[in-house]
């Protein structure tokens, strides 16, 4: 291409260091914020005012960053568990219900299966029971992607309303609370199984350490396991996973139950720490089924890479909550914010592979 | 010493140089951890067909992708017709009148061979450009016999018509200088020939063309003069008239070739039968029969051939014969044993290898590393790996072991298989497959883009195989290769065996005919 005297020219790069690696997506967030700079200006703010009000409110005070480990726990979960599908090549973009369901799941424990056991099998119970449901409900994609060929983008996008229906029907109907005041949602939870919190702060800290010890484990699994190894066969190239007589069904199956597992862990930590019981499904998740999306392509589908990225994008919702209180910009500015960035680590992907050279022309 | 004098003298004397084309004058270029051209001089004549012969990495490739302006030289000049230029990009070679045919083909698949042609092209105004490229083709078409319909869409062509759109996309663009990379390679005997009596027109007209090749026997079949690199260094450029194959072969490789003695009738252990498939039928992708009703069977300490030109049905049965493809009715039975629709993975217990047509789709994960490829076929057992996780230690021990057996050049055993070159690729498939210590090893086209030692090679590994008192099926398009090799040879023609005869008593003219599927 050229425009005026000088030469654009796309090379491929015949190495990749780790530091471009880790260098390209910090630049692809830098270039996303000049970008929702210019949006800013548009409505009118100063994006300096507005910057100082996301990164002061978020990563700037003690606070700001107890409401970040709090929004991080969800999101490194669900990103954790879409980093395993899609090393498996399966694009699960249904963690949002599967969130939703392992709520579901802990509000069966804790309301209706064990209402008066002790807390210590009740806790653990939740947690298990989420992770089955999740798992399970995730499972389904898959099956219908090995033995129907259906796509999986779409039968676990469309899952998610599915998910969201059920939960609009139980609250609705038969696990409407009755110390509500005809409000849509179940009872309170028994205070006893709450979540312990650390005082002071909304971080609920035994979803956190499952948070991070399945950052570590998932990591060991994809890289070190035979497992893992089928997984990342099957997700790279299906034509030689099947010369190694690698199971297709067993290994997507596998995969999504972990990844939907995963994220139904996310659900129980939200409503047995957060919430404690279960309303409308955005009140809920708000979303951090797709921005685990972004989690997962920012990590570069590391997982341990994956507790920094979600880091940084649970600062930027914590961010996002300040300007809309301070600035009172509707919550869809924070979508644009975070629909940028995925745009330009996406986009920026690129240039691990391929190099742009400018040179001058000499006539 | 002798080259660069020469050139010099050309560069200055005036009288010559009209007739000297290209001139490529000390080019380097440096990758990193391997030097692809070393201070190389390079001279192609006005109406010559210059063959530029080297084995695989020797630089024949990189040196014309700086001609055609792919890759800027670290050091070097670039003369055509006697003025010097620069050549920053292929549309600057373009300009300058040079063209280059990929080996894989730049074609879109869904428009027509006019529209293809218009594509790119200057000067050609806004209005009606494939009906003015239409004529451009029907013209060329006539002069050079090309039967190439304008109309027809790129998909419905075969490879070497696709090829010869792609000449023609040169010539369109004006092209008075034709660079083609191997370009024999994806075709049949009958359209090499085809394309060998067009290059000679084209150099009849006065265009370069310059020829790419491994295969000596191209280089007397085509070429005038050719340019011999090794190394990254030009080792000669010679006359192909005052020169034979033993040189030539010499020059390239730097020493003599062994000569290979095929044993077929061994001794030391029992003959049995490793493989029997009986009245065999199998569907293609598109669901079409592509077996039909094929009986053979293979013994220990015997290589067994199936010759053809690809796609009578090959691929087909020895995908059918490995578990990668459902047979629809017949029965393969491995060392006594009916394995008709088995699963892969029984199959290779069963001590079956195989290396199959498509080495990157299939036959390695070129995202993995080495080490990781070695045991696609194996990771589930010990000691690769223990209940629950990958022996790394261990992998990184047989690594080691296998790339120094077999010979892969490589800096070490964790960079990714797809930094490769095709070559080094296809080695470590074959330690990975032979490493198995297989009864019976499927073969598809096992030599395939291999340069003369690589291949050499892999028949020394194969006869070797052999003498230890296993069975191999060899899939080849090669008569040469399959003659030097094969006890048996099955020529395989529309989906079923021609014949099955000793290879013994077969000329490569009588296996050549039975190819294009005529009975002797």
């Amino acid at each position: 291409m050229r425009i005026f005297n000088y030469y654009i020219k796309i090379e491929r790069r015949s190495v990749t260091t780790p530091q471009l690696n880790a260098l390209i997506p910090f630049v692809s967030v830098l270039i996303s914020l000049l970008i929702a700079a210019a949006v800013f200006a548009f409505q009118g703010i100063d994006p300096l005012t507005a910057y100082k009000a996301i990164f002061i409110k978020s990563f700037g005070t003690i606070k700001g960053i107890t409401h970040i480990i709090s929004k991080l726990i969800p999101l490194l979960l669900c990103g954790v568990g879409l980093i395993i599908s899609f090393r498996s090549n399966l694009s699960n973009i249904g963690a949002e219900g599967q969130i939703i369901i392992g709520a579901l799941a802990a509000t069966w424990i804790a309301l209706y299966a064990l209402p008066s056991v002790s807390p210590s099998i009740v806790i653990p119970c939740m947690f298990f029971l989420g992770f089955l449901a999740g798992g399970a409900w995730a499972t389904i994609p898959a099956i219908l992607r090995i033995k129907f060929n259906v796509n999986e983008v779409i039968s676990t996008l469309m899952m998610n309303y599915i998910a969201f229906k059920i939960t609009e029907y139980l609250i609705y109907g038969p696990w409407k609370g009755e110390s509500t005041w005809g409000f849509p949602q179940t009872d309170l939870f028994p205070e006893s199984v709450w979540l312990p919190m650390i005082p002071g702060t909304y971080i609920h800290y035994p979803t956190l350490v499952l948070a991070l010890s399945a950052a570590v484990l998932s990591e060991v699994l994809i890289s070190r396991t035979k497992l893992g190894y089928e997984l990342r066969v099957f997700g790279l190239s299906p034509d030689a996973a099947k010369y190694a007589g690698i199971s297709f069904l067993k290994v997507s199956v596998i995969a999504m139950f972990l990844s939907g597992g995963l994220a139904g862990l996310a659900g129980v930590g939200e409503i047995a720490g957060i919430h404690h019981r279960l309303r409308y499904p955005w009140a809920i998740s708000s979303g951090y089924g797709y921005t685990a999306i972004i989690v997962a392509w920012l990590s570069r589908l590391n997982c341990l890479a994956a507790i920094p990225a979600s880091f940084m994008l649970a600062g930027l919702l914590v961010g996002g909550d300040a300007i809309q209180v301070t600035l009172r910009l509707p919550v869809n500015v924070v979508y644009i914010f975070n629909g940028l960035i995925l745009l330009c680590v996406t986009g920026g992907e690129i240039l691990t592979k391929y190099r742009v050279r400018i040179l001058r022309k000499v006539s | 010493m002798k080259n660069q004098n020469f050139s010099s003298f050309l560069t200055n004397s005036k009288s010559n140089i009209s007739d000297v084309a290209i001139l490529m004058k000390n080019i380097s270029k440096r990758f990193p951890n391997v030097i692809a051209n070393d201070n190389v001089t390079f001279e192609a004549r006005t109406g010559e067909i210059h063959a530029l012969l080297g084995e695989n990495g020797a630089g024949k490739t990189t040196l014309m992708n700086i001609l055609y302006g792919m890759y800027q030289p670290d050091k070097g000049e670039i003369y055509l017709w006697g003025r010097k230029v620069k050549i920053r990009s292929p549309r600057d070679a373009i300009r300058l009148g040079i063209g280059m045919v990929h080996q894989h083909f730049k074609l879109i698949a869904s428009l027509s061979v006019a529209e293809n042609l218009a594509l790119g092209l200057r000067n050609i105004g806004i209005l009606l450009p494939v009906y003015k490229v239409k004529r451009f083709v029907e013209n060329f078409s006539r002069k050079y016999e090309l039967e190439i319909y304008p109309d027809a869409k790129i998909w419905q062509l075969s490879a070497g018509e696709r090829q010869r759109v792609e000449i023609l996309k040169a010539l369109v663009h004006g092209a008075r200088i034709l660079i083609l990379d191997e370009p024999t390679t994806v075709l049949t005997p009958l359209e090499r020939d085809k394309l060998f009596t067009m290059l000679r027109r084209m150099r009849n007209d006065g265009c370069s063309i310059i020829f790419i090749t491994h295969k000596l026997k191209e280089v007397f079949l085509i070429s005038d003069r050719v340019t011999i690199l090794r190394k990254g260094k030009v080792v000669a450029t010679l006359d192909t008239r005052s020169t034979n194959p033993e040189e030539l072969a010499k020059l390239m490789i730097g020493q003599a070739l062994p000569r290979l003695n095929n044993i077929s009738d061994t001794k030391s252990y029992e003959r049995r039968e490793v493989l029997r498939v009986k009245d065999l039928y199998v569907l293609n992708d598109r669901g079409l029969l592509a077996v039909k009703g094929v009986s053979f069977s293979i013994h220990s300490g015997e290589i067994f051939g199936v010759a053809g030109i690809s796609g009578n049905g090959q691929r087909e049965l020895a995908e059918a014969i490995v578990g990668l493809r459902a047979v629809k009715s017949g029965q393969i039975v491995i060392e006594g044993e009916d394995v008709t629709n088995f699963p892969p993975r029984k199959i290779l217990r069963k001590g079956v290898a195989y290396i199959p047509e498509d080495r990157i789709k299939v036959g390695i994960v070129p995202d993995m590393s080495i080490e990781e490829n070695v045991i696609l076929r194996s990771y589930w057992q010990r000691p690769f790996s223990g209940r629950v996780f990958l022996n790394f230690s261990f992998l990184n021990e047989w690594t080691t072991k296998l790339i120094q057996e077999y010979n892969v050049m490589t800096p070490n055993t964790k960079i990714p298989v797809k930094l490769l070159s095709g070559g080094n690729m296809q080695k470590v498939i074959l330690a990975r497959e032979l490493s198995l210590h297989p009864r019976l090893l499927i073969a598809v086209y096992p030599t395939y883009g291999l340069d003369v030692s690589a291949t050499q090679y892999v028949h020394s590994l194969f006869l070797k195989h052999k003498e230890q008192g296993n069975a191999i099926l060899i899939v080849s398009e090669d008569p040469e290769e399959i003659l030097a090799l094969c006890d048996r040879v099955a020529v395989m023609f529309n989906g079923s065996f021609l014949d099955i005869k000793s290879a013994k008593n077969l000329s490569v003219k009588e296996l050549q005919l039975m190819m294009a599927g005529i009975k002797i």
